[in-house]
């Protein structure tokens, strides 16, 4: 089932997909394969394994399913303090 | 009562400090992160700090309430900056406040651990050589 979901990139991925947020309608049913059709399209330095995945800014679970209307943000390695 | 916060203005560590302040207290440690002019063997000319916000703020709140469970102390807060630093600059406070030295040191220091470990806050550095990048450290 396609759905509609707002996806948010930092830093170095925002630097590599070349936006700060974009709509996607996708035919994904988990957090995780969003990220392949993302990685895939923008060509993202980060294999999945090295990032983390927030949903409506609280952390989620890559096989968390896909809800429509949400906002997914993927998390590069944090360097603050 | 123990508040985590970003702030895109230079810190106040008095008032902060002062926010701690109760009579059951007879213990304040703090810890400052400063901006430092080199990192990895690089000359470091200035530096940015990005942040998602709304988790960011959620998960400093969540360390907080976990250092009040885990430790014996009174009371906790730490705010990292956001934007354009400089050399020198204060770039994150923590503090705590105990009954006693040995839980307000021991909570200050497991409070910067885990904001490093965890909070979604990104430093972007400006290098001598006129490159500059994200650190994005392998977890």
């Amino acid at each position: 089932m396609s759905v509609r979901v707002e996806v948010l990139y930092f830093a170095a991925l925002r630097d590599a997909a070349g936006i700060a947020s974009e709509h996607v309608q996708i035919d994904a049913a988990t957090l995780s394969a969003l990220y392949a059709d993302a990685q895939k399209r923008h060509a993202l330095p980060f294999a999945q394994k090295q990032l983390r995945v927030a949903v409506d800014g609280a952390f989620a679970g890559w096989d968390d399913a896909l809800r429509a209307g949400s906002t997914v943000a993927f998390i590069p390695p944090v360097s603050g303090g | 009562m123990a508040h985590f916060r970003l702030s895109d203005a230079p810190i106040d560590a008095i008032a902060l400090q002062a926010g701690l302040r109760d009579p059951r207290a007879g213990a304040c440690a703090s810890f400052e992160g400063w901006v430092r002019d080199h990192n990895d063997g690089q000359s470091v000319n200035g530096l940015r700090y990005e942040a998602y916000a709304e988790l960011a703020e959620r998960e400093g709140a969540a360390i907080l309430a976990e250092a009040l469970q885990r430790f014996e102390i009174i009371d906790a807060a730490c705010v990292h900056r956001v934007g354009d630093l400089s050399i020198g600059d204060l770039a994150v406070w923590v503090g705590a406040s105990a009954a006693h030295r040995g839980p307000a040191f021991e909570a200050c220091r497991w409070i910067i651990d885990e904001v490093k470990a965890r909070v979604p806050i990104w430093k972007h550095e400006r290098y001598a050589g006129g490159q500059a990048g994200w650190l994005h450290p392998d977890q």
